[in-house]
């Protein structure tokens, strides 16, 4: 049987969640991997919660739509709330630590539960918009289920026009990505 | 405690804060309503509906009965009710598309029947909760999702006026008027007209409101004001188009 | 001559709106008419941006009532054209079709069912087989691809010209909000390089001469005056169309010769459904699955032959029965029981489908 990593990334719309999976799974097929992306979201054009479901395998992967992940990432209370269906006893469950009065409803039958301080690093030591850019970090870490290098590749397509106008966004994107690395590494 | 902000009687407080964009002018639209409403008095007999679209996010915004229809069709239902119940107020609140587009034949046939209806149209020139397709109302040139090198008039025509539309095959006893979001007084000042020519029962009563989507033009604040202000109203009078004449007391 | 949109053949990574677009430019389809509703809204945009490019054209209408009719006006004039929609635009449609399924047009339709009845949800089911099958108010004479993979859509669109032109009834692929929205890979090619040559067209208004000097003139109607016209028109349509259908029909089969229990699925649902017979089969569980590729004309041999064989059908839809309908018309007479896994609206994974065999053994 093929492996296949399943992740669920959790938000409100607007903080990322959707970009953060499709670079992903970019990353993923240039990396000669099958690859399946689907977004979840509801009518308004921004807000509500947003949700990408990422299937990374080496052969073609079945039904997109998958009961539970093996990494789950939520950025906010509703997403918290929504993803806990996903959780089993293989899924490592991640939230922001900034996500207030959400203790009660985080899963118990998890692998592992970890908060990481990603929307705080962002905004102390990087700067707000690549909050999501640290959460890939976190992601790619926590699974293994692409390269480093083949992420900042991804990264680099996406927003490579941007770099090239202002090259400091190349450094900080890519700081992003090991931050959130790092934020994981070893606590799994 | 977080203070809650002054909203019109009307608003539903609970469904605060609302699911508009950020900068959206269905906000802005919504609080002229609201408050025509409060200030008429007439919360507790209005009907009102919104369409598909952005107008959809309306649809448990006011303490009113609300029906959310389908794309287009919010004009034939509140007609069915304002038929079915003469004295209710029926307010139909829709799009651009909404209005010009899937629900034009609608519209004309309302008009051209006078109905005694009130519609409210927030012209915002593209189809935002779709994500930012072209619209009946969409500026010459102007770039959306599926005019990608800009509006081409000779293919596409140009932006449907619609109160003026209204106007020319209305007769006596309409209204038909534009507002704006720049001017929300003003805007609140037609809508209570065009409220008050439905409950005098004098006949169809149309509002098109200048609006903005900075979300899918991708404008900052500035641009975004700057668009509605400066650019739209190259295309779109506002002022009141049509209204009843004054009865000799 | 404008070069061609795809040459060879490369792999590429995309939605499945894009693909979509990317087929229909294969196809050499002339005319995109189209109105904007989710889940399908990007094969517009792809369409307007890549088009032009290919002198290529398009117009949004007013609405998808105006799409469809557009649409058959532009297949009338001999022009390979075609529309998209979804949910409640794929009920406006069903008034064009119902002229096209009369008149013989060749029309090419996507739909990117989401959720229903009425506005739903934009985000996928199966709930629009009925619709697209037999809406309108004539008898589903329409070819109907069910598609469940990327590479499908891209496949299925250009053969949905080619069955079109070729056979005349009006040509539909049914996709889904999932496929529309999901990201995967699949390669796009030049059809000429796999030997598929694009049917010719032929207008049936607008030919050049002088009508009723040069040649006689083009009066198409789909109006009827007595009881006995219409019988025959419809029974034409009916012979017609059987006689096409064992061409047109697809469908596939995993594992059923010996299978006791067959699951049914169609489009994206075939892979949970796949996926799920492989694990029951490795744990030593005699499932199989059915998939049929065209709903309409429907696989009614294939199937029973099938139900003739198997211990217990087991069909699983997000939909509230509309498959197992055409599934149980197609088999009439088998006493094999029938059991229906309905989920409108959901998604479905192998990991249901698994544990639903277990526990009906």
């Amino acid at each position: 049987m093929a492996t296949t990593t399943k992740i669920a990334l959790a938000g409100e719309g607007g903080q990322g969640v959707q970009s953060v999976a499709e670079i992903m799974v970019e990353a993923a097929n240039d990396e000669g991997k099958e690859a399946l992306y689907i977004p979840n979201f509801g009518v308004e054009q921004r807000g509500g919660v947003s949700v990408a479901y990422c299937q990374i395998s080496d052969e073609k992967v079945g039904s997109p739509k998958f009961k539970f992940a093996d990494l789950v990432i939520a950025l906010s209370d509703r997403a918290v709330r929504r993803t806990k269906q996903y959780v089993n006893a293989n899924t490592v469950f991640i939230y922001d630590s900034s996500i207030q009065d959400v203790e009660s409803d985080l899963p118990t039958n998890a692998k592992k539960v970890l908060a990481i301080p990603a929307l705080e690093v962002a905004k102390k030591e990087l700067h707000p918009r690549v909050f999501n850019v640290i959460i890939m970090g976190a992601a790619i870490e926590a699974t293994k289920v692409i390269k480093m290098d083949d992420a900042k590749k991804a990264l680099e397509k996406r927003l490579g026009y941007k770099f090239q106008q202002d090259p400091q966004l190349r450094e900080l994107n890519y700081k992003a990505l090991e931050k959130g690395a790092e934020l994981v590494k070893g606590l799994l | 405690m977080t203070k809650v902000p002054n909203m019109p009687k009307s608003w539903r407080q609970e469904t605060k804060p609302h699911k508009f964009c950020p900068g959206c002018g269905h906000g802005l639209v919504l609080k002229a309503l609201g408050e025509a409403i409060d200030e008429l008095g007439i919360q507790d007999r209005v009907v009102f509906g919104c369409d598909i679209g952005c107008s959809l996010l309306a649809w448990d915004f006011f303490n009113v009965d609300t029906v959310q229809t389908h794309h287009g069709r919010t004009t034939p239902v509140l007609t069915g009710v304002k038929r079915a119940r003469p004295d209710r107020i029926c307010i139909a609140y829709m799009g651009d598309g909404g209005g010009y587009a899937i629900g034009s034949q609608h519209l004309v046939n309302a008009a051209a029947r006078n109905e005694k209806l009130t519609v409210i149209l927030v012209n915002n020139c593209n189809y935002g909760m779709t994500g930012g397709q072209m619209a009946p109302t969409t500026l010459p040139d102007m770039k959306t999702e599926t005019s990608p090198y800009g509006r081409n008039v000779a293919e596409t025509g140009y932006p449907t006026q619609g109160p003026e539309m209204v106007a020319a095959i209305t007769r006596e006893g309409a209204y038909a008027a534009r507002g704006t979001v720049a001017n929300v007084r003003q805007l609140k000042g037609f809508i209570k007209k065009a409220l008050q020519n439905q409950i005098d029962g004098n006949g169809f009563s149309f509002v098109e409101a200048l609006s903005g989507c900075p979300t899918n033009w991708s404008t900052n604040a500035k641009d975004t004001w700057a668009f509605i202000e400066e650019t739209m109203t190259k295309y779109f009078k506002v002022g009141e188009i049509k209204a009843p004449a004054k009865k000799e007391e | 001559m404008a070069e061609k949109p795809i040459q060879g053949e490369k792999r590429v990574f995309m939605t499945g709106n894009e693909v979509v677009a990317w087929a229909a430019l294969a196809a050499e389809a002339d005319l995109m008419y189209g109105y904007p509703i989710t889940p399908q809204n990007e094969v517009m945009h792809y369409w307007t941006r890549l088009a032009p490019k290919f002198g290529k054209k398009f117009l949004q209408t007013e609405d998808e009532i105006s799409a469809g009719f557009t649409t058959c006006g532009g297949a009338l004039a001999g022009k390979r054209c075609f529309t998209a929609t979804a949910g409640p635009g794929n009920i406006l449609m069903q008034e064009s079709m119902a002229m096209a399924e009369m008149m013989r047009i060749p029309t090419v339709l996507v739909v990117q069912q989401r959720g229903g009845p009425s506005t739903g949800t934009v985000i996928y089911s199966q709930q629009e087989v009925t619709m697209t099958c037999f809406g309108g108010n004539g008898e589903g004479l329409r070819i109907v691809y069910s598609t469940g993979s990327h590479q499908e859509l891209f496949d299925y669109v250009i053969k949905a010209f080619n069955s079109a032109w070729k056979y005349r009834f009006p040509t539909f692929v049914l996709g889904d909000g999932y496929q529309a929205k999901m990201r995967e890979s699949l390669v796009i090619y030049d059809p000429a390089l796999k030997g598929i040559k694009m049917e010719p067209t032929a207008p049936r208004l607008g030919l050049e001469g002088m009508p009723g000097v040069d040649r006689p003139p083009s009066h198409l109607r789909n109006t009827y005056n007595t009881e006995e016209e219409l019988f025959e028109a419809v029974s034409e349509l009916v012979a017609a169309y059987e006689k096409i259908a064992p061409e047109v029909v697809e469908y596939q089969e995993f594992f059923t010769d010996d299978a006791e229990v067959v699951i049914i699925a169609h489009g994206v649902v075939t892979r949970a459904a796949q996926a799920a017979v492989k694990t029951l089969r490795s744990q030593g569980i005699g499932a199989g699955h059915f998939r049929p590729v065209t709903l309409r004309p429907f696989a009614v041999d294939a199937l029973k032959t099938i139900a003739k064989r198997a211990k217990k059908l087991l069909v699983v839809e997000s939909a509230q029965g509309q498959l197992a309908k055409i599934v149980k018309d197609a088999i009439y007479g088998e006493s094999v029981p029938l059991e229906g896994y309905y989920r409108p609206g959901q998604g479905i994974t192998a990991e249901e489908i698994v544990e639903l065999v277990k526990k009906g053994m």
